[in-house]
């Protein structure tokens, strides 16, 4: 027998397998995690702070740097918050504009989780296809919103501009362009033994731990528990339209994979039925005072974001500023458990579980 | 305070009702001031200038720049023919410049007369603010602005204090409002003779220059001081009332919406408060029209007495709408169940509320109540000593089975802090909001770490950024900001330790 010793092993903030400025301590003895030691906040930015001095309008694109790769969904969750509290109607073409935006950045960030998550476990090419399939995405909600990234798209009451000419058809044609390469992708990586071999069984949890832990998204539905708030607490137009809740129970990261697979193809059916009902011509915006003023009181409210839960609280004067905003940020929370996953696992799993719960750093640490 | 509703006479209103009459006459005193102020503005401005319109600071600046420019131009103008006819009867005989000299000179004095006039214009503008608003010198609008706000913050803590000192009073068992209302003038009284004395003898020279521009026919300083500072009394007031007002309607504003949701009150019954409150309010108006009529005619320094006065009324009625405020809290509680408004989840709230006092007791509740800016969603107000029992309640009942803490997060409300969470049940599918108050001079709560271990991180960042301590957490550290970070920048009162940062 070869004797061991403990060890400290520092990982991050730069690491490239953690995707932003992660740092996590572990404890090691030999090559299993006896402890683990997140260490978060590199990219705090005191958006809730800031946000204190801000119009409701002017929050809007500092949603954007939260999850950096589904701004879409950051946009709407402060513009449902506020229109929540005043009680508005949105115009259906915008309501359809953002339900496909949305949509569109779901499909794009499972995309970078699925290539950088294959990347991160040795899968070269996965990368390259799912990087192409995305900057066509980027390349529409570049034409809506005017950025790749950043959108700041949406407004209280509607969306910033109806889009250009063509872009529901392009949308449209977007649709089984990207279920043939999905297709490709379960044929190239799905079905791949070494993959099956990486992910299979590694980072278990049961529906009990998972609630216990506040997950929420696949991290959530990957233990069997079927919940979606687009289905379970329907918001803008999503009773609308016909799709599955992807469940799984397995509650590891081969079922975390599998669930956000399928998200992508759901998220095609609802694309799919969004550019068909929505109505040709008609207003964007709903008619809303020129300054923001939602009444006095608080307002929470969640939605599903590609990673979860997100949930936007306002506690409101009265005034064109917030008294205290504050988001509910998925990836925050579905952090929370890694550490209790990393004990007793190989040190190389580390990258599997850690990549396996999709977080955005931009996010956990606000 | 729902049984007072049929209350006659004023003594008989209920505090509820009391409060909210005091908070709208003094709005409308305030905004009764404000338009006089505005009328008295514009009859000043047609006797100096050719009738301008009482417009902003910023566009006042921009017309008289116009003006100015077109006078000069006007001026510029007769100049030249002027000079031309002295030319042409001159040149015969001297011819001692040439044209161009010539035209250069008359630009010259144009200009200097332009400047002249503009000088003499922002005089005249610098005259009439201070006529208007409570600045002693000549400053920049800039400056004036920032010792606007000085006073203005220097002022609120004085009415701070006094509020106190009232509310001390009140809560001492002080019924008879007269009592508090004279005292309360004879403090107003000798406050505004004190700072009348000081502004007075502060600002004496500069008030005598910009007075003496202005009003052509008064030559003696004194009593051009006197107005200034009964100006500045006046300013004063009424800057006092608008925010005491301000202050007070947005309290009666909510404690209206918070009355109407706990007891469901009549919508009848807060039309008939408003038709009285604006009674009252333009009667008061109409006494204060008086009252400045006679000042203005006299400029005596009487005028002081009755803004004391008002402000004596105004602070009776701080003190009253604060007794309220008080009994209030302990009528809600009791008043809550009487809950009529219709929501889906009302039965669920009901629910929760009877099986929480059911098994914890009757009190433990602080309130409960449907949130409507929230989806409705049920919303009970824990004491900070059974905030934990109450959430251990929440997870671990059958009928609750609250498993799931969706957000926990905490808010500074000056007063207090405020801890929020989220809560879901995925059994009965069904959300409850958990709030605690948290004392801010000891901030400390349960942790529901122990609970959900969700509760965990989200109570660090709560930790990190107000300051309220979880007891119980398992690692209670900061974790956004570093561990040496000093101060909790969340909270309203935070000062950056390091200004670099």
């Amino acid at each position: 027998m070869i004797r061991t010793e403990e060890m400290l092993l520092n990982v991050g903030p730069q690491h490239p397998s953690t995707h932003g400025v992660f740092r996590i301590v572990l404890k090691i003895d030999g090559e299993t995690i006896i402890e683990a030691k997140p260490v978060i906040g590199y990219l705090h930015r005191g958006t809730e702070k800031l946000a204190e001095d801000l119009q409701y309008t002017q929050i809007i694109p500092y949603t954007d740097r939260m999850d950096y790769l589904a701004a879409m969904t950051n946009n709407y969750v402060i513009c449902h918050a506020v229109e929540t509290m005043m009680n508005l109607e949105i115009p259906e073409r915008a309501e359809y504009l953002r339900v496909i935006v949305m949509e569109l950045g779901r499909v794009a960030s499972h995309l970078v989780w699925f290539g950088t998550y294959l990347l991160d476990i040795g899968a070269m090419s996965p990368f390259l296809y799912a990087f192409r399939e995305r900057e066509a995405i980027i390349n529409m909600l570049n034409e809506i919103s005017g950025a790749r990234l950043t959108f700041n798209y949406m407004r209280v009451g509607g969306v910033k501009w109806d889009a250009p000419d063509g872009w529901i058809e392009k949308v449209r044609g977007f649709v089984p362009y990207m279920r043939e390469q999905l297709a490709g992708y379960h044929d190239l990586v799905t079905g791949n033994e070494i993959f099956l071999n990486r992910v299979k069984g590694i980072g278990t949890y049961s529906a009990e731990e998972a609630l216990n832990y506040s997950l929420s998204g696949a991290n959530l539905r990957c233990t069997g528990v079927n919940w979606d708030l687009r289905k379970d607490e329907p918001y803008s137009i999503y009773n609308r339209f016909t799709f599955d809740v992807p469940v799984f129970s397995s509650g590891d990261a081969w079922a975390r994979y599998q669930c956000r697979m399928a998200e992508i193809e759901e998220s095609l059916k609802i694309l799919e039925q969004a550019v068909e009902q929505i109505p040709s011509e008609g207003t964007v915006m709903a008619k809303v005072p020129k300054i923001i003023k939602p009444p006095a009181g608080e307002g929470f409210v969640r939605i599903e974001s590609p990673r979860g839960e997100i949930g936007c609280y306002i506690a409101s004067e009265g005034k064109k500023e917030p008294y205290r905003l504050k988001f509910r940020r998925p990836s925050f929370y579905n952090l929370q458990i890694l550490p209790k996953l990393l004990v007793g696992e190989n040190i190389s799993n580390l990258i599997t579980i850690l990549g396996g719960i999709d977080i955005v750093l931009g996010e956990v640490d606000g | 305070m729902t049984k007072e509703v049929d209350g006659q006479g004023e003594e008989n209103l209920s505090i509820e009702e009391q409060k909210k009459k005091a908070a709208a006459e003094a709005k409308a005193k305030a905004l009764e001031l404000a338009k006089q102020r505005k009328a008295e503005k514009e009859a000043q401005e047609k006797t100096e200038a050719p009738a301008e319109e009482p417009l902003s600071v910023e566009d006042q600046k921009k017309k008289a720049a116009a003006e100015a420019k077109a006078k000069a131009l006007e001026l510029a103008k007769q100049r030249k023919a002027e000079k031309d006819a002295q030319e042409k009867a001159e040149t015969p005989a001297e011819e001692p410049l040439s044209v161009e000299d010539q035209k250069k000179k008359a630009a010259a004095e144009a200009k200097a007369k332009a400047l002249e006039l503009a000088k003499q214009r922002r005089a005249e503008k610098e005259a009439q603010e201070k006529a208007e608003a409570p600045a002693e010198e000549p400053l920049s609008v800039e400056d004036q602005k920032k010792k606007a706000a000085a006073e203005a913050k220097a002022k609120a803590l004085e009415l701070a204090k006094q509020r106190k000192a009232e509310k001390e009073q009140a809560e001492a068992g002080v019924t008879s409002s007269i009592s508090t209302e004279d005292e309360d003038k004879e403090k107003a009284l000798a406050l505004a003779k004190a700072k009348a004395a000081a502004a007075a003898k502060a600002k004496a020279a500069a008030a005598a220059k910009a007075k003496m521009a202005r009003e052509a026919g008064q030559t003696d300083s004194e009593p051009a001081d006197e107005t200034e500072a009964s100006n500045d009394e006046k300013a004063l007031a009424a800057a006092k009332a608008k925010a005491a007002a301000a202050a007070k309607a947005k309290a009666a504003a909510a404690a209206k919406a918070k009355a109407m949701r706990e007891a469901g009150d009549g919508g009848d019954a807060a039309a008939d408060e408003k038709a009285k409150a604006i009674a009252a309010a333009k009667a008061k108006a109409a006494a204060a029209a008086k009252a400045r009529a006679s000042r203005d005619a006299g400029g005596e320094p009487a005028s002081d007495d009755e803004k004391a006065k008002a402000i004596a009324a105004a602070k009776a009625k701080a003190a009253a709408a604060a007794k309220a405020r008080a009994a209030g809290g302990t009528a809600k509680a009791e008043a809550e169940p009487a809950e009529t408004k219709p929501s889906p989840y009302q039965p669920m709230l009901d629910q929760y509320v009877a099986l929480i006092r059911e098994q914890l007791g009757a009190d433990v509740l602080e309130d409960a109540y449907i949130n409507k800016l929230s989806k409705d969603v049920p919303t009970l107000v824990a004491k900070s000593d059974t905030y934990y029992i109450i959430a251990e309640l929440l997870k671990t009942h059958d009928d609750l089975h609250f498993e799931y803490l969706s957000e926990s997060h905490g808010t500074d409300f000056k007063t207090h802090f405020e801890v929020y969470n989220y809560l879901y049940s995925y059994k009965n599918r069904r959300p409850v909001v958990l709030k605690a108050k948290v004392d801010r001079e000891k901030p400390e709560v349960a942790s529901l770490a122990p609970l959900w271990e969700g509760a965990n991180w989200p109570e660090r960042e709560t930790y990190d950024l107000l300051g309220i301590t979880f007891t119980n957490h398992p690692n209670m550290t900061r974790i956004m900001l570093p561990d040496d970070w000093v101060g909790h920048p969340l909270r309203k009162d935070y000062e950056p330790f390091d200004v670099e940062v």
